[in-house]
C-alpha cells in the first residue's frame, strides 16, 4: 500500500516571510463530487484492492496535515502510480483554493504552471 | 425572491465579501450592474461557472429566483510546494 500525506510547510510557496497560516477553500456542490469522480477515474485505471482520497478544509498551520492519498493494490506499480495519479489531479483540477497568511497578510495563491505540467504527465491538459 | 452569486478565492476579496443576493435576470444584466474592476475579473477567461452546482456557459445564462451563480477563478489548491 502506497500513501501520501501532504502537510503545510513553513517555508511559503512565494519568497519572503515564512507561512503562519494557511487556509484551504472548496465549494461544496462541485468539491467532494469532483474528487469522487477523480477516486472512479482512478479506480478505472489501476487495479487496485482499495483508495482513499481526503482532503481537509479551512485554516491550518505548519505541519497540520492537508491532504492524504493511499491507494491498495497487489502490484507495488499499480499502488504508487494510482496515488501519485490522484495527487497530480487533486493539485491542478480539484476544486479547492489556498491562500498563505505570511507577516499577518493573507495572499491568494495562484496556480502554476507546474501544477498543469504535472497533468501533462498523464497526458491531460489542465482546467 | 432573490438569485445569489457565490463568489470563490480572491473574486470574493474584489467582490467584497463571499456572496451577494441579485435579482434576478440575464447574467449581462447583473454584471453591468457590478463595478467594472469586479465584472471584468468576472469575465476573465479562466473564470469558471457553476450554476446551481454545475457547470455551465456564461453567456445567454438568465438567473430565476432561487438560482445560486458560483464564480470560480483557477484552482490553486496545491501550487505551493506542500507536496
Amino acid at each position: 500500500m502506497v500513501s501520501f500525506l501532504g502537510q503545510v510547510r513553513a517555508d511559503s510557496s512565494q519568497q519572503g516571510d515564512d507561512v503562519e497560516a494557511l487556509e484551504l477553500q472548496h465549494y461544496a456542490p462541485l468539491t467532494l463530487p469532483g474528487m469522487e469522480a477523480l477516486a472512479r477515474d482512478v479506480l478505472g485505471r489501476w487495479a487496485l484492492d482499495g483508495l482513499l482520497i481526503w482532503h481537509r478544509v479551512g485554516e491550518m498551520a505548519p505541519g497540520d496535515p492537508i491532504v492524504l492519498v493511499a491507494a491498495a493494490s497487489r502490484h507495488r506499480r499499480d499502488a504508487f502510480a494510482a496515488a501519485d495519479f490522484a495527487m497530480d489531479h487533486l493539485k491542478s483540477e480539484s476544486w479547492f483554493w489556498k491562500r498563505e497568511k505570511r507577516a499577518g497578510q493573507w495572499a491568494w495563491v495562484e496556480p502554476r504552471e507546474q501544477d498543469y505540467a504535472d497533468l501533462a504527465r498523464w497526458g491531460q491538459a489542465g482546467v | 425572491m432573490m438569485a445569489r452569486l457565490v463568489f470563490l478565492g480572491r473574486l470574493a476579496d474584489l467582490a467584497g465579501g463571499a456572496e451577494r443576493e441579485v435579482a434576478p435576470g440575464s447574467l449581462a444584466r447583473i454584471m453591468a450592474d457590478m463595478g467594472p474592476e469586479l465584472a471584468q475579473a468576472l469575465a476573465g477567461p479562466r473564470v469558471r461557472l457553476a450554476l446551481n452546482g454545475a457547470l455551465v456557459a456564461g453567456d445567454g445564462l438568465v438567473l430565476k429566483a432561487g438560482d445560486e451563480l458560483a464564480f470560480l477563478p483557477p484552482v490553486s489548491g496545491g501550487s505551493s510546494r506542500s507536496g
